[in-house]
């Protein structure tokens, strides 16, 4: 914690057009998990200045190496999973129609009557549903289960996807005063924020950056990517759920996770992690002296990259980072763009101060 | 004999009563430490947490053996505190709300608590979100913790004779078997390891690493089991007061039957008592070892323990003596699987 921080060199990262149309691709882009090519495409492109420095391994992560320069750097393994949640056809009934699966946690109730793109060249579909004309009060009471459902993409349709497929929905980034409404910003706003930080790193530490797969299938790539690295400490960069809309007959919200315009949250703990008390408290103490508003994610199920980094080998030291969103998972969901940046903000911070006294001794509060 | 016994029971004493639930392991930690630094050849804390102690150099006819005990217990974490100072919280490990109503927590800095419980419907079910911790804050503003504190139940050690009941037994019992086998092994072929491990009751996490750190040639975990021994309890063969338990196997493991044979043949060797354990339910670090790296033969010497996971945790004095005296002999001498 004593590292001096060179104030001329304060990041303040922004969203202008730049970022904002990179934040769109990224958002827009079809990868679900398992077929994370499209993204993969996204950083490689973004990255070229470190294409020496960057390789895909064999499950299809991305790793990107940034070297410091100062002496005794911490190595740094930063993670953002590249895949989302979404679909995967199975079988065709003819006609353009085709039955699914959900790949991921997604809640059947959410896909009823939604726009869907499939594949690598985006064929438009929708997830079609008896007309309410036809349906009676009873069917209407009902949550229609996955396996009656079917993705429609047109007569004629049949030629331009195939099995195996992956579908997501079809919505497009959008600004809403200070928020963004989009989906897959889990994670994709970790990956945007990770290709942010490997092109301002602090020099202090070596960056080792994880743009993983299969997150959400059970944190797969982390696992792997973990390995590969051997970093002195682990940090995963995700989205996390703000349930904090007020309850209707005025009692306290004690269950919100996370609230909007509340700051990056910060894990305590998890369903795959307790995240390292060390490593909460400088980011914590980060962003109090930063004056950055933070939060902690209040303490709970769920899991994210860190739940395999901190496992691997003789065990990382791990701790994780979520922007706050409404409505995860689902077509659409909402961020605060302040939230996004101060995330940024608050992770080159405390990389600027990281060094080895973070995790001397074995202290805890 | 009698004065070995009671360096077990004051240190067993002195374990279950320090607060340390998974992730928060730094006081029990350093109390293990303290115990044990004068008898190992070296002593280390890895990047997880766990205390590692080594003892002997590797001969000819010895192995690198790891034990493990785990120095986590169940706990909870405050999740939400409103404000009249009650404080909402969730489990770590298996907590049941059953066991929680009524008792007292000790938070890691020192706060005491009760727990209280929402009025219930009639015949209904207490569930945990119906429960909350009251510190005797008047205010949020007046409490001593916040979200993310975390605590421990909190019951003194009874020495009941035969009998010793305290919170937190599990693993403790076997942290006190570990340390007190650790002191009676002089001279040995064998490389060994004592591991304390951390954060077993959320995934054997902990073992994970250190096995991956410690390499080992052979594993034993150090644990307590059910019993089936109390009225109308689950059908199992072991009791308490009949001797140290040799795993067979559990749900997160089988153990090699090759070191179910080793521990059989030292405690008959011994004259020791013993019996066989197959769990139902349960696992233990002897499966996060058994899968280490290329694999290694893994076991679990097992301490009968009543009323797991409640804050009044029961074993037997003469099993525990037992298990110190098995696991000693297993590790004083050459070691062939």
């Amino acid at each position: 914690m004593a590292r001096k921080v060179d104030s001329s060199k304060k990041y303040s990262p922004k969203l202008g057009k730049k970022e904002l149309d990179l934040l769109t691709c990224l958002s827009n882009a079809l990868a679900v998990s398992g077929d994370e090519q499209e993204v993969r495409e996204i950083v490689y492109e973004e990255l070229k200045e470190f294409k020496d420095f960057m390789h895909t391994d064999a499950m299809g992560n991305v790793l990107v190496t940034r070297e410091g320069t100062g002496p005794d750097r911490v190595r740094v393994m930063i993670a953002a999973h590249m895949d989302e949640v979404g679909m995967m056809l199975t079988k065709e009934d003819g006609d353009g129609l085709f039955e699914f699966v959900v790949i991921g946690g997604v809640d059947p109730r959410q896909l009823v009557g939604k726009p869907v793109i499939i594949g690598r060249k985006h064929i438009p579909g929708v997830i079609g549903a008896k007309a309410i004309h036809l349906t009676t009060k009873e069917e209407r009471e009902q949550v229609l289960k996955v396996n009656s459902l079917r993705i429609d993409i047109g007569l004629g349709g049949s030629r331009l996807v195939e099995i195996g497929d992956r579908a997501t929905f079809a919505t497009n980034l959008a600004v809403l005063g200070p928020s963004l409404r989009g989906k897959a910003l889990d994670d994709r706003l970790g990956v945007f924020n990770l290709i942010q930080l490997l092109k301002n790193a602090p020099d202090n530490i070596d960056l080792l950056a994880a743009f993983t797969v299969q997150e959400e299938l059970g944190l797969r790539g982390a696992r792997v990517a973990a390995y590969h690295f051997n970093p002195d400490i682990g940090i995963a960069m995700d989205s996390t759920p703000a349930n904090d809309m007020p309850h209707f007959d005025g009692e306290v919200n004690s269950t919100h996770n996370t609230k909007l315009d509340g700051g990056p949250a910060i894990y305590l703990m998890d369903g795959a992690t307790i995240g390292d008390r060390r490593l909460v408290k400088w980011l914590t103490e980060t962003a109090e002296a930063e004056k950055i508003p933070w939060q902690y994610r209040q303490p709970g199920k769920g899991g994210t990259d860190a739940g395999a980094i901190h496992k691997t080998r003789a065990g990382v030291p791990s701790v994780s980072v979520s922007v706050p969103q409404r409505y995860l998972h689902s077509p659409a969901g909402m961020v605060r763009i302040d939230d996004e940046l101060n995330t940024l903000k608050l992770m080159h911070a405390a990389l600027s101060r990281l060094d080895r006294s973070t995790l001397n001794p074995q202290e805890n509060k | 004999m009698a004065k070995k016994s009671n360096d077990l029971l004051n240190v067993l004493e002195m374990l279950v009563e320090t607060p340390g639930p998974s992730g928060s392991e730094h006081l029990i930690r350093s109390k293990i430490e303290a115990e044990i630094r004068d008898h190992v050849d070296e002593i280390y804390t890895d990047a997880l947490g766990n205390l590692i102690a080594k003892k002997g150099t590797k001969k000819d006819g010895g192995k690198r053996v790891m034990i493990s005990s785990h120095t986590d217990e169940i706990g909870l974490m405050v999740t939400h505190v409103d404000d009249n100072g009650f404080a909402r919280f969730i489990t770590i490990g298996g907590v049941s709300p059953l066991t929680c109503i009524g008792g007292r927590v000790l938070f890691m800095n020192g706060t005491q608590g009760v727990i209280g419980m929402e009025r219930l419907d009639k015949d209904e079910h207490p569930s945990l979100e119906k429960l909350f911790i009251d510190t005797g804050a008047t205010s949020k503003t007046d409490s001593t913790i916040g979200v993310g504190d975390v605590c421990g139940f909190e019951r003194p050690f009874v020495n009941m004779g035969k009998r010793l009941v305290a919170k937190s037994m599990d693993d403790r019992a076997a942290v006190a078997v570990a340390i007190e086998a650790l002191k009676a092994v002089k001279k040995t072929v064998n490389e060994i390891y004592f591991v304390f491990s951390v954060q077993e009751e959320v995934g054997l996490r902990g073992a994970i690493t250190a096995a991956y750190g410690v390499d080992p040639e052979v594993g034993i975990a150090v644990d307590v089991t059910r019993t089936g021994d109390t009225p109308k309890g689950v059908k199992m063969e072991v009791a308490l007061g009949k001797g140290p338990a040799i795993k067979v196997r559990d749900s997160s493991f089988i153990a090699d039957p090759r070191v179910v044979n080793w521990m059989v043949e030292e405690a008959k060797t011994q004259g020791l008592p013993y019996q066989l354990e197959v769990l139902e339910a349960g696992g233990t670090d002897g499966a996060a070892i058994q899968r280490t790296r290329a694999g290694v033969p893994a076991g679990c010497l097992s301490i009968p323990c009543r009323y797991i996971h409640s804050p009044s945790e029961m074993v037997d004095a003469d099993d525990l003596q037992h298990c110190v005296s098995l696991l000693a002999g297993l590790l004083s001498k050459g070691i062939e699987i």
